[in-house]
């Protein structure tokens, strides 16, 4: 009942009500009787024109009528076809449509069987131009009326230029028609996708379009209709294929296995350190946005133990379908390789053009990485060495890279590598121009007026010139002005509280490129971790990010190389992203606001993930779990019926609950786990993780047996 | 925080059920089967499903049955997709879907996919990405999406998507709450959220939220309570359900209740009904207000039904 007032009904009120009603019902029930028997005498046909009009959303009413107008064409044709008498049996049809949509322009039923009619290809289509004319012109937003005249530029084969008048139209009527706004989107993409006539040229037309959209804008910055124009106006603008940011082990680097992760220091730098007990290393690969189609055939290597071996690419993200910004594959030496010798290692990757983004862009730059790799001989006892060893976050453990050190140097070297590419990519003069533009025309409109969108806009427009400036040339950080972007954030938060944690989020995106952007910022985030008890282990790159107000992850990959993370007593919500951090043996996770296990997803595919800290979290204090549908589990059906649940909950039904933490742990070698501190712990549930993951040492503190 | 009228609720209801004889009634008769559902799964969230007869109740949606494997929304009615649906849902809720013929109903949602992915709604042909989430929901309640094209399913939710991230009926066809709700949810079942643009749609969900701390269903439209559904449950599906401010919306829902007589209007001091009494409990339940069942933002039932089905009993 929409939009009715709540009053209580008067005694007259009632009985015109259940007369009304009375009378429905014997129509209703004489339609469904002519429809069950088959009856399609004209009485017949009238009276169901008469429940329809008025009740258009009897839908068996409209099936009844097609039925009938099936039979009496079928007894037309019999009779020899008359056009004229097919013209009337149809005009019958649309005239009851048009009464019917007087009395609710909303009725899916009435409207479809319209374009059913109007299918039979014997209408008049001007006179559905006028009826469209007049019904648009009484509500310009009635999107059932806007789908009828895609129906019928469609049928009547409108230019698409025609069409894009119309909406130039409706919108000089009133800017704030967003159904104008939006059918303008559509047309153009398909006008500029087609190339037709007058739009060759994306940059003048688009030029236009911004100037249009900026008198909606400027005339009432507080509707929203335009801005959602100029934001598809704006990703239009900066809309490129995918690109290869950073990969691990990183192009120019020397890699040194050893299986026990002691310290090798004969390397020339930026040598990395690997522990691997098989010879064996990550290779990851990460791009500007989520891609598919990363294979042996798009990917190939050249290496001396590699030449012509198919490599299984994993992308490292919860969906099945094979779409992710970060790729792994692993490269595995063959035992009997043991030797000081360097061997170079080139990875080309988009060698053929198969690598594509979701949007269908296809990455067509070309692009090498080289390593070299040492897996030196080792003969000495390594037994038990990394098994029993327990980190601690001990302060004295935890040494800062700012100092003159050798994992400084590393670090340094680390953020100083780039990957080679054959023609870098360049942002046209055209893009930048666009941009540089309409943050001037932003920044006019928000000296006049305090507009939320406005602010928001400015905000994205500046991180996108951050981002043209930076394309091709990551070290351009100094040159960013991410300050004036964080203040816009810190505005709105002020300005739109109800809002406030979508600022929260961009902001926490907009922090983290800041202070992963250049070395000098990101050097007073790394340490190196180093327990005094094992000094002539190979220390852990450590990076810590915590206390910041983060509330989401960004950047991620600026930091492939780190082995020990701390994200503590931040705001956390969600970790996407941390699934490309491969290397990652410890994670600190705790105070921060992370509400189920569905949530700690991206973990399951870290693979070398030792220690966990999760304590201090929301984990079991909601009812609903927003992360239920972005994981893979029996509900979303990328986990099959066989997924051996039910042997934990056969023993323990009260387990049944915890299937999210099955999912989640049983893929994980965790030696330690830290989880007090949150709703769901209790003594059934670490008994269950107990069981669930042998390799586990330390839960809380206790020791496991 | 207001208080919600869990018995003046139910007592509505009830009422609604039984009452067969006003226009409103009569007008709505041809979709029974939906306001079975809405009213029986408020009641779920208010924990209060024992009020109705569970039998009574079965044997009546059996009734609706077709030949075809398809419900028709009343009892003589044509069979439509909108309704198989709300019939199994129904079931679902008694832990009833056994009384089914699995295969026959499966085969009649299975019969309505054309060739582009996308699904009529019944035999004539109507194509709405609507039918897609209910093709796509009803055979996942039913174990049986094996029985469809799955990806070219996908594919054409897909190719609905638009400029603000959002999705409409058919290709070109306008974002609205409603619709993008059933894109959403189907590609949640689906496993194919990545898919959505999440942030720059959550954006656009989250603008939904007007002074009043209602959502509307469009940007420039009045808010309404329905969109407490259609908003709060994509937006959670996406994760981005922080955006929005919680506390008013539950306020705004709170102030569209009829304290006198029970029931939720669409705004304050608009006439009630079961609809918007549904789409109101059960986006209380979405903000997690106190003393409600969990509902699932996907399959559109409590998460213990849910969970009874793909997690095993």
């Amino acid at each position: 009942m929409h939009g009715r007032p709540r009053i209580a009904p008067t005694k007259e009120d009632q009985e015109a009500s259940s007369l009304k009603a009375a009378k429905l019902r014997d129509l209703q029930s004489q339609v469904l009787n002519f429809h069950h028997n088959k009856i399609y005498t004209k009485e017949a046909v009238e009276i169901s024109a008469k429940l329809l009009e008025s009740n258009p959303e009897h839908y068996t009413g409209w099936n009844y009528r097609k039925l009938a107008v099936q039979y009496l064409l079928d007894q037309q044709s019999e009779n020899g076809v008359d056009s004229n008498s097919i013209q009337s049996i149809l005009d019958e049809e649309l005239r009851v449509v048009e009464n019917a949509l007087k009395k609710n322009f909303k009725s899916y039923g009435a409207w479809h069987h319209r374009k059913w009619v109007l299918s039979k290809g014997h209408s008049s289509i001007d006179r559905e131009l006028r009826l469209l004319g007049r019904f648009q012109k009484l509500d310009s937003r009635n999107f059932h009326a806007w789908n009828y005249r895609r129906f019928i530029a469609g049928l009547r084969k409108i230019p698409d230029e025609e069409e894009l008048q119309y909406t130039t139209d409706m919108i000089y009527d009133n800017f704030s028609n967003y159904s104008a706004w939006h059918n303008r989107s559509v047309l153009l993409s398909n006008l500029l996708g087609k190339r037709e006539k007058g739009y060759h040229d994306k940059e003048k037309v688009f030029g236009e379009e911004y100037e249009f959209v900026r008198n909606a804008l400027f005339t009432d910055p507080d509707d929203q209709s335009g801005w959602f124009y100029h934001l598809w106006l704006l990703d239009q603008t900066l809309k490129r294929e995918p690109v290869l940011l950073s990969s691990w082990p990183p192009h120019g680097s020397n890699l040194c296995l050893s299986v026990d992760g002691s310290l090798n220091d004969r390397q020339p730098l930026p040598v990395l350190h690997f522990q691997s007990k098989a010879s064996t290393f990550p290779l990851i690969l990460y791009f500007s946005e989520a891609v598919e189609g990363v294979s042996s055939s798009t990917v190939t290597f050249e290496c001396k133990y590699h030449a012509g071996d198919d490599f299984t690419w994993m992308p490292l993200s919860a969906n099945k379908f094979g779409f992710s910004q970060a790729w792994l594959t692993y490269l595995k030496f063959p035992n009997e390789v043991h030797s000081l010798e360097a061997f170079p290692v080139k990875v080309t990757v988009a060698h053929a053009a198969g690598i594509t983004s979701s949007s269908g862009m296809p990455c067509s730059q070309s692009c090498h990485i080289s390593f070299t790799v040492v897996v030196p001989s080792d003969d000495r006892e390594h037994s038990e060495l990394q098994t029993t060893r327990r980190i601690s976050w001990k302060e004295e453990n935890i040494k800062s890279c700012t100092t003159q050190s050798l994992e400084g140097d590393i670090l340094r070297s680390l953020c100083e590598l780039e990957i080679t590419k054959e023609n870098k990519p360049t942002t046209t003069k055209w893009s930048m121009e666009t941009i540089s533009n309409e943050i001037a025309h932003c920044q006019e409109l928000l000296s006049t007026t305090n507009c939320k969108i406005g602010k928001l806009t400015l905000a994205r427009l500046l991180m996108a010139r951050n981002t043209l400036i930076s394309y091709g040339n990551p070290h351009a950080g100094t040159e960013v002005h991410y300050e004036d972007v964080l203040a816009l954030y810190r505005d709105l938060m002020k300005m739109d509280p109800a809002h406030i944690c979508h600022y929260e989020d961009e902001y926490s995106l907009v922090l983290l490129k800041q202070l992963t952007s250049n070395i000098g910022s990101l050097m007073k985030h790394c340490y190196q971790y180093q327990e005094s008890s094992s000094p002539s282990m190979n220390p852990y790159l450590c990076v810590r990010l915590n206390g910041l107000s983060l509330s989401r992850l960004g950047s991620m990959e600026q930091l492939l190389w780190v082995q020990m993370l701390d994200l503590s007593h931040n705001k956390l919500r969600t970790i996407e992203g941390l699934e490309a951090l491969q290397l990652l043996s410890c994670l600190k996770l705790n105070n921060n606001r992370l509400c189920s296990f569905t949530a700690l997803e991206p973990l399951k595919t870290l693979k070398s993930l030792e220690a966990l800290d999760i304590s201090y979290n929301e984990i079991g204090a909601h009812s609903i779990d927003t992360r239920r549908y972005l994981c893979s589990s029996p509900l979303t059906h990328a986990v099959g019926m066989d997924w051996n649940f039910k042997k934990f909950t056969d023993e323990d039904v009260k387990l049944k609950g915890h299937w999210d933490a099955y999912l989640l742990f049983k893929d994980l070698n965790l030696s330690q786990l830290e989880i007090a501190g949150n709703a769901v712990v209790n003594d059934r549930l670490k008994a269950f993780l107990s069981k669930l993951m042998p390799s586990l040492k330390w839960l809380d503190d206790e020791e496991c047996c | 925080m207001g208080e919600l009228m869990t018995e003046k609720h139910v007592k509505y209801i009830i009422s609604v059920e039984k009452k067969k004889g006003d226009f409103e009634s009569v007008v709505m008769e041809h979709l029974r089967v939906n306001g079975a559902y809405w009213g029986l799964t408020t009641l779920d969230i208010l924990g209060k499903l024992d009020a109705v007869d569970r039998d009574e109740v079965v044997s009546w949606i059996m009734q609706c049955q077709h030949e075809s494997g398809g419900f028709g929304g009343n009892i003589g009615h044509d069979p439509h997709i909108l309704y198989t649906l709300s019939a199994i849902q129904v079931l679902a809720l008694f832990d009833k879907i056994d009384v089914l013929d699995i295969e026959k109903v499966a085969n009649y949602i299975a019969s309505l996919q054309n060739e582009d992915g996308s699904f009529s709604g019944d035999m004539w042909g109507e194509i709405d990405t609507r039918f897609s989430y209910i093709a796509i929901c009803s055979l996942a309640l039913l174990h049986r999406l094996d029985k469809i094209n799955v990806e070219r399913a996908v594919k054409y939710i897909v190719s609905c998507k638009n400029l603000d991230g959002g999705f409409g009926c058919t290709p070109g066809a306008e974002s609205h709450a409603g619709q993008i709700f059933c894109c959403v949810g189907a590609l949640a079942i689906t496993g194919s959220l990545h898919h959505v643009d999440k942030d720059l749609l959550g954006w656009w969900l989250c603008e939904r939220q007007v002074k009043s701390g209602g959502l509307n269903g469009r940007p420039e439209k009045l808010p309404d309570v329905c969109y407490s559904w259609w908003v709060l449950s994509s937006l959670i599906m996406i994760d981005r359900v922080h955006w929005i401010d919680k506390e008013k919306l539950v306020n705004f829902i709170l102030d569209c209740q009829d304290k006198e007589n029970g029931g939720i209007s669409d705004r304050p001091d608009d006439a009630v009904d079961v609809f918007h009494t549904y789409f109101g409990v059960a986006g209380l339940s979405l903000l997690e207000f106190p003393g409600l069942k969990a509902i699932d933002p996907a399959y559109a039932l409590p998460v213990d039904v849910v969970n009874r089905i793909f997690l095993g009993k």
